[in-house]
């Protein structure tokens, strides 16, 4: 065995350019031999997790306009909308009556919504006693723009109105010149990771994404596990990473080519590889399909996301594979593993 | 790597592997039953790399299923229909003419023509469709008539297959392809296709195929109510006919599609047994040159995977492929060059075009 290989196997860290060496290796048995061997020194139980919940987007109106997006409709569009209260409720209900544990509340960047607006929704969800995983870093940093008061201040009036973590969207690729060009009225990386780190210190847990595939190189992805490690050194606070590849149709990048499944493997073994300190990585049945979300269970993936009762953002880039809870579990069985509901912090239900 | 497969309790398989030995039943059952799809992919990969280097091979072809009526009709198909049915249909000589002409300025190679077990056509109409499609398109290769369809036009040409394949032959056919194998268990057969010619029928007709030279495919239909045992008694049965005549090309294991199917109430395949059964078929036949991951049937990303997991072949460019869009395959049913190019690339293999009888046409 390799030096490289038997440093990983010693749950040693890896460097950047050792990861980069990985990424280059196109050696798909050994990136899965070795992403196995982190899991299973983190996650020793054949065990496979997922979560009931459902995706609500109280709007798609958003200033943002990021090119890799299908989804969003901007302020003069006729066509955009706001989820009322009375909707969100039914939602709300429905999730509940299947099992769902959680609401993944998130949605565009709106132009004249007041924090208000916000801490009323996150009020209106907690009367219906569910836990909320809302607003992305983007739109935490955006509400403080709208009113004026710091990342802090928004995140701690946000927690007592209701919040309890945060998702870790909006990451795509932590790289300011990536981000200039894909999406460059977002916040940038510090501001990204800012939120998260002020998340974690008011004692909120929150995800973090990569969305791969479009302009970045991949010294770039690499970049992004290394900011997601170092604050993870700092704070602890992420409980899990969720590598997914961009979605190109319906996009204003709808001429790039889409991220085949072996690069997707490969990404999501570095993932486990180079994250030694985020506990739990997740397939992304959702772009992936459930042929290649099971098979990632061999390349590094502990955790096969959520059941998504709703789910908009990715259908509007044109991919639609649904997978009911049923389906999920029979997908774990048979790769030999333990199919266990949980909650957002991983904490098993039952 | 070596390590791994030892713990996974596969060094005995991993020794044999590396010293080229045939695999004995009770190792084919062991991969089977291993859950270990990694140590699966890297013994079946020790193989196709020995077997086929780096190339990953794909073609570009043009389906015709010249008509979906079946006297057959078995419990896995939802393509065949009763000549009654408000969906049969058949083509007349010159809608297959239109069909090739249709497509005469792509850079076809080869024509891929199956259909049901028809009960009235007669043996002139397959003589003239082979006829018509060469008239049209001189230097394709025509694939066509599975074993199966091949007994059953003997039989009503009152013809020997061998005076059959014969006219055929003359008529343009090229080789044949690998469907109807199924599953040859008799207890297989008996519950999901009774009407249809036997393991050992089908393995005979292939057998006189290859005597007059004619290569051929051979195929596995999985996941649906057949053993491990008795996957492994047709793959063995596959691989004593190979030693004999060594006419077979490429073993295709096909991924059973319940929608639309009698059988609906089985779970589809999942990614990981789809990629078992090629990374086993790879392992245990060792005396087939190819193995193809068929990407309409298990989607085009599994497919390219499936490059590391045994297989070195993902089929071709198919456009109309209806069998399996019948029974809910969801696959997208064509793929440009370039995006099969690209996907092998990505995939670190090389990509190389051939022609049915795997000659060369380019590496890209």
């Amino acid at each position: 065995m390799n030096r490289l290989d038997q440093k990983i196997i010693d749950g040693a860290r890896i460097s950047r350019d050792e990861a980069l060496t990985l990424a280059q290796s196109f050696d798909l048995h050994r990136l899965g031999f070795l992403a196995n061997a982190v899991r299973q020194r983190l996650h020793p139980e054949p065990r496979v997790t997922y979560v009931i919940d459902r995706n609500i987007n109280y709007t798609d109106i958003c200033v943002s306009a990021c090119k890799f997006c299908a989804f969003f409709k901007a302020p003069e569009d006729a066509a955009g909308s706001v989820l009322s209260f009375a909707e969100l409720g039914q939602k709300i209900e429905e999730t509940l009556a299947l099992g769902g544990t959680q609401i993944l509340l998130q949605g565009g960047l709106h132009p004249d919504k007041p924090l208000a607006f916000y801490e009323e929704m996150l009020a209106f969800i907690k009367g219906h006693g569910i836990h909320v995983h809302g607003f992305s870093p983007p739109e935490i940093n955006h509400f403080a723009a709208i009113s004026g008061l710091a990342v802090r201040e928004v995140l701690i009036r946000l927690q007592r109105a209701g919040l309890d973590s945060i998702p870790g969207g909006g990451a795509e690729i932590l790289c300011d010149r990536v981000r200039q060009e894909i999406s460059p009225r977002k916040c940038g990386t510090d501001a990204w990771l800012a939120v998260m780190e002020e998340a974690h210190n008011l004692g909120m847990r929150t995800t973090a994404t990569m969305m791969f595939g479009h302009v970045e190189t991949l010294a770039e992805r690499i970049e992004h596990l290394a900011r997601i490690r170092d604050l993870q050194d700092r704070t602890g606070g992420f409980t899990a990473f969720i590598p997914w590849p961009f979605q190109p149709d319906n996009t204003a990048l709808a001429h790039l080519a889409k991220t085949s499944a072996f690069t997707y493997l490969t990404m999501l073994a570095v993932s486990r590889i180079f994250l030694d300190n985020v506990d739990n990585i997740q397939a992304s049945w959702v772009t992936q399909g459930p042929k290649i979300a099971q098979l990632s269970l061999f390349f590094g993936a502990n955790d096969f996301g959520s059941t998504m009762i709703e789910e908009n953002v990715v259908a509007a880039a044109g991919v639609h594979f649904r997978l009911s809870e049923e389906e999920i579990r029979h997908l774990v069985t048979e790769a030999g593993f333990t199919p266990c509901q949980r909650v957002m912090d991983y904490i098993l239900v039952g | 790597m070596d390590d791994m497969i030892k713990r996974a309790g596969l060094g005995g398989i991993l020794d044999k592997i590396k010293a080229n030995e045939r695999l004995t039943l009770d190792d084919g059952a062991a991969l089977y039953r291993s859950n270990d799809i990694l140590a699966l992919g890297y013994l079946a990969n020790l193989v196709r790399e020995r077997k086929n280097g780096n190339n990953a091979y794909f073609i570009y072809n043009q389906h015709i299923n010249y008509s979906n009526i079946c006297t057959n009709l078995c419990k896995f198909c939802a393509f065949g229909k009763d000549a009654s049915s408000p969906q049969a249909y058949e083509m007349t000589i010159d809608d297959i003419r239109q069909k090739v002409r249709e497509r005469l300025d792509e850079p076809i190679t080869e024509i891929h023509m199956v259909g049901g077990i028809h009960p009235d056509l007669p043996f002139s109409y397959y003589l003239e469709a082979l006829a018509a499609i060469k008239e049209v398109r001189p230097e394709v290769h025509i694939q066509a008539f599975t074993c199966v369809e091949i007994a059953h036009l003997a039989g009503i040409a009152k013809l020997s297959v061998v005076e059959a394949l014969k006219e055929l032959m003359v008529a343009g056919l090229g080789s044949i392809p690998g469907g109807g194998a199924e599953v040859f268990s008799p207890r297989i057969r008996a519950k999901t296709c009774e009407k249809k010619l036997s393991g050992e029928g089908w393995i005979e007709v292939a057998k006189t195929a290859h005597r007059l030279g004619l290569q051929s495919n051979a195929t596995m239909l999985y996941g649906h109510i057949e053993t491990i045992e008795e996957r492994l008694e047709h793959l063995d049965m596959l691989r004593r006919a190979q030693d004999e005549t060594g006419g077979f090309m490429t073993f295709i294991p096909l991924a059973f599609h319940p929608k639309n199917t009698e059988l609906a109430d089985v779970a589809k395949s999942s990614g990981i047994e789809d990629l078992r059964n090629i990374a086993v078929a790879r392992c245990f036949l060792d005396n087939f040159p190819h193995i193809k991951a068929y990407w309409v049937m298990i989607g085009i990303k599994l497919a390219q995977v499936a490059l590391s997991f045994g297989a070195d072949d993902i089929d071709g460019t198919v456009k109309e492929e209806i069998i399996t869009r019948m029974a809910g395959g969801e696959s997208e049913q064509s793929q440009a060059r370039q995006q099969l190019v690209r996907l092998i690339r990505e995939a670190g293999r090389v990509p190389v075009e051939r022609d049915t009888l795997f000659n060369v046409i380019k590496t890209y």
